[in-house]
């Protein structure tokens, strides 16, 4: 694992604060942040086998040939077998696809509720902004496994319904992050002169308080996609996401488990999968903070 | 009449804050359980069928009673610690809870001192001293941080119970069963906790009464112990609730992953057999308990940190 990056690189470091020249000196290059480039190529391959999973394994995730059952990880099988024969690499490769589509999804849900609550929390009345408060609190108040598990209980399993779930859970997160934003935007200077200007209230919300109140939002949302990839794989891990012989990577954990003893395989690699995709995530999350906060 | 002492005054508004908060969480899941589809008789009965259930259901919810005295009934139900029973496991929910709830609390009390005890002494040693140590001590917590709950006990019951036969696979026997269980329940909180209290132990760092206990020749271990642990903690402290969640939250993974008893397991058998009133106790008492938890290290934050005293 590469160092992340932090405080002690040099103040020059980042791509964008290095000053233009025709050939990046040696210097330069070991100014980089090379945790961060790390993680975002990584982010880069994840997407790319999430799109085109065959182009890396011709095996099929789903089904095996069972007199190959529990072979342990070689030049044939490079994670190795499961119990029904199927290739572990196969199945992680094919993995991805769940784990990380669910895990954005999650996301997208926090986001947008959040976005759209905390800016009408910020912009309402004194009732409003209290009420909206009020229910971040409560959401925030219930442990998101615990909410999740409500929810599935209402809903049933499902992929769809685990991302609901952390989904929900998330939306304080967001909205109070967007809604003291909203707060220090709308009295800004800019702000008044568009409304001075005569301009609409649409036309101001999204030509001038939108763009200065979301220029956060993508940085929180890249730290938080690996906490709502640990999230959904553990409620898949727990029997209530997808169903198994579904190749998600929680799921094959949970399959893992039972056979540990005989397959050390079966346990790892899934988990392996999902710790350096969070692992990415963090530290390209990281690295955006400290850049946007002008720590670096 | 004299106005209240600001402190005073600003104790009685979190606790009056504290109480609404767990009065609309009760509230929400009322709201929840009548906006499903489907009869309330039919979604607490769970997956269970049998002649007279829907009726008896119906008489101990009061749900031939109007939506304002229903309601009024189940928030006077629940201050009263009375959560229904549970029609498939035929017990109240309460006696259900309490018989499972000392093996979680055991648990999560265990994790939640190993997680604060490692940060606390990584926070110390590495806060504000850039070099190799420090390095190291940030690229674990963020290993940590990143491993899912699940797969950390994985890999320990690989290691320390299947090669080294150090302690048991599952179950809930003895000193022995818990170590594995409190590891891998705390290592992942103890990253994030670390994170936070070592960057505001930098920020306290930076502040000018550190030059003068120096320059009055304390040694830096008492330095960092005595003074800035205390304004590190300020912002480490109000980190308590979220800690309290992720232990309970982790604390269901952790007991399927070792095959403990207690609520965890207690709560996922409920969710699969869709025994309702269960899981709305387990969930609404967690809330409960994470209001609990915040609102006291306010209180007690209050009480101690003269800064937050003046109005």
């Amino acid at each position: 694992m590469n160092s992340t990056p932090d405080a002690s690189v040099p103040a020059t470091a980042g791509p964008g604060a290095t000053r233009m020249s025709v050939a990046p000196s040696l210097r330069t290059l070991a100014g980089w942040p090379w945790g961060a480039v790390l993680a975002a190529v990584f982010i880069a391959v994840l997407a790319g086998i999430t799109a085109f999973p065959q182009s890396l394994s011709g095996d099929d995730p789903l089904s095996g040939d069972i007199t190959q059952s529990l072979v342990p990880p070689g030049a044939e099988h490079w994670f190795g077998t499961d119990r029904l024969g199927r290739d572990v690499f196969t199945r992680v490769i094919y993995g991805a696809r769940y784990s990380l589509l669910i895990g954005l999804a999650a996301m997208a849900i926090s986001v947008s509720a959040g976005v759209l609550l905390g800016v009408a929390s910020g912009l309402g009345g004194r009732w409003r902004d209290e009420g909206i408060t009020r229910l971040f609190d409560v959401l925030s108040a219930f442990p998101a496994v615990l909410l999740a598990l409500l929810v599935v209980t209402f809903l049933g399993p499902g992929l769809f319904n685990i991302a609901l779930a952390i989904g929900i859970a998330g939306i304080p997160k967001f909205g109070r992050v967007v809604r003291s934003q909203t707060l220090l935007v709308r009295r800004a200077d800019y702000v008044t002169h568009a409304v001075i200007y005569g301009r609409s209230r649409l036309d101001t919300l999204l030509r001038h308080l939108l763009p200065n109140v979301l220029v956060a939002v993508p940085v929180i949302a890249t730290i938080n996609v690996g906490s709502a990839i640990i999230a959904v794989s553990g409620l898949s891990f727990l029997g209530l996401g997808p169903q198994p012989p579904t190749p998600e990577w929680g799921v094959m954990l949970a399959e893992g488990r039972d056979i540990l003893r005989v397959a050390w395989w079966a346990g790892v690699f899934p988990g392996l999968a999902i710790t350096t995709s969070v692992l990415a995530f963090s530290v390209l999350g990281q690295h955006l903070q400290r850049r946007f906060e002008g720590r670096l | 009449m004299p106005s209240p002492h600001p402190v005073l005054k600003a104790a009685l508004l979190r606790l009056g804050s504290a109480l609404l908060v767990m009065w609309l969480a009760a509230s929400a899941t009322f709201v929840a359980l009548h906006a499903l589809p489907g009869r309330i008789q039919d979604i607490l009965a769970g997956d269970l069928e049998l002649p007279g259930l829907k009726e008896a259901i119906s008489a101990e919810w009061g749900l031939d009673r109007s939506l304002p005295e229903q309601y009024l009934d189940f928030i006077v139900r629940i201050a009263h610690g009375d959560f229904g029973s549970s029609y498939v496991m035929r017990q109240p929910v309460s006696k259900i809870i309490g018989s499972q709830v000392l093996p979680t609390v055991t648990l999560a009390l265990l994790a939640g001192a190993l997680a604060t005890l490692i940060a606390l002494t990584l926070a110390t040693l590495t806060a504000g001293r850039p070099g190799p140590a420090r390095r190291l001590a940030a690229t674990l917590e963020l290993g940590s941080a990143s491993v899912p709950v699940f797969w950390l006990g994985i890999l320990l019951l690989m290691a320390f119970s299947f090669r080294l036969p150090w302690f048991p696979v599952s179950g809930d026997e003895g000193w022995r069963a818990l170590v594995l269980p409190t590891l891998t329940l705390a290592l992942p909180t103890a990253g994030i906790l670390t994170q936070v209290l070592r960057e505001a132990m930098e920020k306290a760092l930076e502040q000018p009464f550190v030059t003068t206990v120096r320059a009055r020749g304390l040694g830096e271990l008492a330095l960092r112990l005595r003074h800035v642990l205390r304004h590190a903690l300020l912002p480490a402290v109000t980190l308590g609730g979220w800690l309290v969640g992720s232990l309970l939250g982790g604390a269901v993974i952790t007991e399927k992953v070792f095959g403990r008893p207690g609520l965890g397991t207690v709560t996922l058998n409920a969710v699969l057999s869709q025994d309702v009133p269960v899981v709305l106790a387990v969930v609404l008492l967690a809330a409960f308990v994470y209001v609990l938890v915040s609102t006291a290290l306010d209180l007690l934050y209050l009480a101690i940190d003269p800064r937050l005293q003046t109005p």
